[in-house]
């Protein structure tokens, strides 16, 4: 253990300190470490009590291209990786070029020694310091690949971090490796810590205060998150296929999904994966896939199937920048359209949409229960910011979970006593002896063959309240059906007439009422008497919140919600709200404002939209300038 | 066509089961005269004598004239949508691999939109059985070209003959690591049956190409046609040398019908997936718990 030099104490003037918040930028050439640099700094900074959020932009190359990692702090809870940058961090001239326009006026920059040569940088309140990570690495710790644990060290002295918590940090994450490998990385902690504690006297300035380091805290990604959320919500299988930014939840499942007994599979194309879902989910099992934009627009046939045959299938759409191939490592919400309306006829379906890293295990929950509840796909749209954004978060109470399970269909058990928690009343389940007459309307019954078994048939297809009729599954005497794309009638055979697909598209659709009033609680803020509104989805939802915190700052009253359910629209959340303000704006990362159409399309208001669509995610600057364009003074 | 019936019975060992158990009482859709039927029979004898309860068979199919035979079997069955046949069945097999699988469906099915996924079902080896009903044409569609079809095959989408080589359905299956590959022709059910319980019986991806000829749309490849153009295999052949096998499926004049290759040696998607899922299981709490550990 190396001596620590004394802290410098925090003195009234110092500005930086005042803030909310630091936002620090890594950035060089992808592959070079930019990416485990941050993630460790993020998990170090974790430990060390504060709260964390990440952001990240890398090429679609696996090598060369540049690289971005960006970590907040504050001792408060966060809501976006931030916007105007308190450090730079560069590995590389390109890391200086890049980003240096995006500093405050009183930033600092930092670089690896030698490594950035040209800069025009250090002038007025902004300062720029040489950090010897590379050349400490090379020498005295004479470990190379040590340079991003150096400088992780360096940051940690910087913002006068506790280094104990983080010594037990390096220990548990390099143990595995090796007791060698835990001293070298410590080393490499120290020598890093020690250079800035006595080569930067001037550090005082950039110490955060850290929070409490809270008991149920974890430092975890949104797709990470989510992924265990699909664990949560009683996923047992995954079939996919490779794809940006969605992959992460495939690869952790993979080692995950086996230890319930359950399987991931990569299938050959995304249309692959979403027939193995519907495969596993008509034999029984809750199942899902994980893709984007490109994977859910080769999906779209068996969506439909999925809405046509009722066999539930959860689509995991972690959207990035369309159209066609796009910009696979950038933020779009551009999806939204093909979630509610992708593919030909019409059938119900379920979109859901977490607003924050939190709110991807819920939501995960929620589309197990809702697919396994309605007998209908359901998809989930996270997008890259999401995906990819590390945040401290509380630990989900796992006790508040709640699993809906599929209505199956029971031949012993009166109608009403197999439905469970479902107001799903069949007409006629079994054995009712009737058989729809030989009209030449669809396929023809051999009358004397189903005589002579009395008419014993199964209706998978019962016509039923909410829609929702009990399901068998296969190896289940008595329940055998055939499962098809072609409209059927209640015993699943083929039938094509009008009264048939009249009564077959009402009892699917009603499915959607039924959803609706059980829409999760969407998120809320601000003021309800506030005659200004924000209504905000997806990842959007936490940039909608630092505005309003903002403006509220500035005294300007606004009022927030977030439905967390897409499609159909929960009106009983949105009503209210949408009838009584003055002024409502939809903010979203999309050209179209998609969110806002669709809202148009029930309630017939003249939204304001704030779109952009360039890749980047919204900023919460540009949202308050928005809403400051609508205050009446 | 209505072939065998008693005389296949007398074949296969007396099981408790009939042949109507197996039959739902849906009627076949085809047109008088259809290939399929033949085919149908052939399946009714073949799950007759498997033996196996209805309820514990899946039929899986994709879209087509010969993929509405799942619902005229009395089985649980899924009629999925056009050439997506192998990912249903994977996914069902994974899910429960106790369950009899055995798949149907045409040569556009299988071959034109299915390809892909017919490739990987069989470089999976994944365990069931897939009954091909080849007629070289698109019949629910009205008569047009298929993978199969012969170069210069005249069709209402080619009227000047198809610009395609025809593909080898054999040849494929045995290049994509198929374990099981056979030739049929609903003309002689009762080795057709015979050929289908095999399939079924085999621990892995069992394919059978069956001539099954389309009387309305294809005035070439008809049932004479598939009489006077393929023989059985030679006496003494032998079905495990892969080397034979690719040969025999090269062959077009005449056609082989018959087992052309099986192979026990590989083992099958099902046995991977099911090494991968550890003896001792975790509950969903277990495995939630030691990942927040990890994560904190």
């Amino acid at each position: 253990m190396v001596a620590m030099a004394e802290r410098p104490t925090i003195t009234e003037e110092q500005t930086l300190e005042q803030r909310h918040s630091i936002v620090i930028r890594m950035g060089g050439e992808s592959g070079e470490g930019v990416k485990s640099t941050g993630e460790l700094f993020a998990q170090v900074a974790a430990r060390a009590g504060f709260k964390v959020l990440t952001f990240q932009t890398y090429p679609a190359e696996i090598k060369g291209g540049h690289s971005v990692y960006q970590v907040r702090l504050s001792s408060e809870d966060l809501y976006t990786e931030g916007a105007a940058l308190d450090i730079l961090l560069a590995f590389n001239q390109e890391g200086y070029d890049k980003s240096y326009e995006e500093l405050h006026d009183d930033g600092l920059l930092l670089y690896d020694d030698g490594a950035v040569t040209d800069f025009h940088y250090e002038q007025g309140g902004r300062r720029a310091l040489a950090l010897p990570m590379t050349k400490i690495a090379k020498g005295e710790l004479k470990f190379e690949l040590g340079k991003n644990v150096v400088a992780v060290g360096m940051l940690a002295a910087l913002f006068g971090m506790d280094i104990e918590p983080i010594n037990r940090l390096l220990t548990e994450k390099f143990l595995r490796k090796g007791e060698d490998v835990v001293a070298k990385n410590k080393q490499a902690f120290q020598l890093g810590f020690r250079y800035i504690e006595e080569s930067f006297p001037e550090r005082a300035n950039y110490y955060l205060k850290a929070a409490a380091v809270e008991e149920d805290s974890i430092i975890i990604s949104g797709n990470q998150l989510l992924s265990m959320g699909c664990i949560a919500g009683g996923c047992t299988h995954l079939f996919g296929y490779p794809i940006t930014p969605a992959s992460d939840i495939m690869e952790f499942l993979a080692s995950e999904l086996p230890k319930v007994g359950g399987a991931v599979v990569q299938a050959e194309d995304e249309i692959a994966s979403m027939g193995m879902v519907l495969g596993a989910s008509y034999a029984g099992k809750r199942a899902m896939t994980s893709t984007s934009g490109p994977g859910l627009s080769l999906m779209v046939e068996m969506l439909g199937l999925s809405g046509m045959a009722e066999i539930p299938a959860v689509i995991v759409d972690v959207q990035r920048t369309g159209p066609s191939t796009g910009m696979p490592t950038k933020q779009e919400q551009g999806d939204l359209n093909m979630a509610v309306y992708a593919g030909h006829g019409e059938f119900p379906r379920v979109v859901l949409a977490p607003t924050d890293v939190s709110d991807c295990f819920w939501r995960a929950i929620d589309a197990f229960n809702f697919a396994e509840r309605y007998q209908l796909p359901v998809i989930l749209l996270s997008d890259t910011t999401l995906s990819v954004r590390t945040q401290s978060v509380h630990k989900p109470d796992l006790s508040k979970i709640k699993l809906v399970q599929r209505v199956l269909y029971d031949p012993t058990a009166s109608a009403n006593a197999t439905l469970g928690q479902s107001n799903s009343t069949p007409v006629a389940q079994h054995g009712n002896g009737t058989l729809p007459e030989n009209d030449g309307e669809g396929d023809e019954v051999d009358i004397e063959l189903a005589a002579s078994r009395g008419f014993e048939l199964y209706q998978r297809y019962a016509i039923t309240d909410d829609g929702v009729s009990p399901m068998s599954i296969p190896g289940q005497a008595g329940g055998q059906y055939t499962s098809s794309g072609l409209e059927h009638n209640e015993f699943s055979r083929p039938r094509y007439d009008v009264i048939n697909h009249t009564r077959m598209t009402d009892k699917r659709h009603r499915k959607l009422i039924s959803a609706a009033q059980n829409a999760p609680e969407p998120f809320r803020a601000g003021d309800p008497a506030a005659e200004i509104g924000i209504i905000a989805w997806g990842s959007t939802t936490g940039v909608a919140y630092e505005a309003l915190l903002e403006a509220q700052k500035q005294g300007v009253k606004l009022d927030l919600i977030a439905p967390r359910m897409l499609w159909p629209i929960p009106t009983q959340q949105l009503d209210d709200f949408i009838n009584t303000k003055r002024v409502i704006i939809i903010p979203e990362v999309n050209y179209s404002g998609q969110y806002a159409n669709l809202l148009n399309t029930h309630y017939r208001k003249d939204f304001v939209r704030l779109n952009v669509y360039g890749g980047a995610p919204l900023k919460s600057s540009q949202l308050l300038a928005k809403i400051m364009e609508y205050v009446k003074h | 066509m209505d072939v065998l019936n008693d005389n296949t019975k007398s074949q296969v060992a007396l099981l408790e089961r009939t042949v109507d158990d197996y039959k739902s009482d849906t009627k076949p859709t085809w047109c008088p005269g259809c290939g399929d039927f033949g085919v149908l029979n052939a399946i009714y004898n073949a799950l007759k004598a498997k033996g196996t309860d209805p309820k514990n068979i899946v039929a899986v199919s994709g879209i087509g004239c010969s993929s509405r035979l799942p619902f005229f079997v009395s089985s649980y069955g899924f009629h999925s949508v056009h050439g997506r046949a192998m990912p249903v069945s994977t996914g069902i097999r994974v899910a429960n691999p106790d369950i009899q699988l055995v798949a149907f469906g045409g040569d556009g099915d299988g071959f034109a939109i299915g390809a892909g996924h017919f490739v990987h079902a069989a470089r999976r080896n994944l365990n069931i059985c897939y009954v091909i009903m080849d007629n070289n044409i698109y019949g629910l569609t009205k008569g047009q070209t298929s993978p199969t079809s012969d170069l210069g095959f005249v069709t209402k989408t080619t009227p000047k003959g198809s610009a395609d080589a025809p593909l080898n359905p054999l040849m494929l299956a045995l290049a994509m690591g198929a374990t099981y590959v056979a030739r049929g022709f609903s003309g002689k059910t009762k080795e057709l049956a015979a050929m289908i319980l095999q399939g079924m019986e085999h621990p892995g991806f069992a394919v059978i190409d069956v001539f099954s000829p389309c009387p309305t749309f294809n005035k070439v490849n008809t049932f004479k046609f598939y009489r006077d153009e393929s023989i059985d295999l030679p006496e003494g052949y032998d079905k495990t040398d892969y080397i034979a096998a690719l040969v025999a499926a090269s062959k077009h004049d005449p056609y082989y019908l018959g087992v052309l290759y099986e192979s026990r040696d590989k083992a099958t998607f099902e046995d991977h997936v099911a090494a991968t899922i550890p003896a001792e299981r975790q509950t969903t709490a277990q495995v939630l718990d030691g990942l927040f550990k990890k994560f904190s």
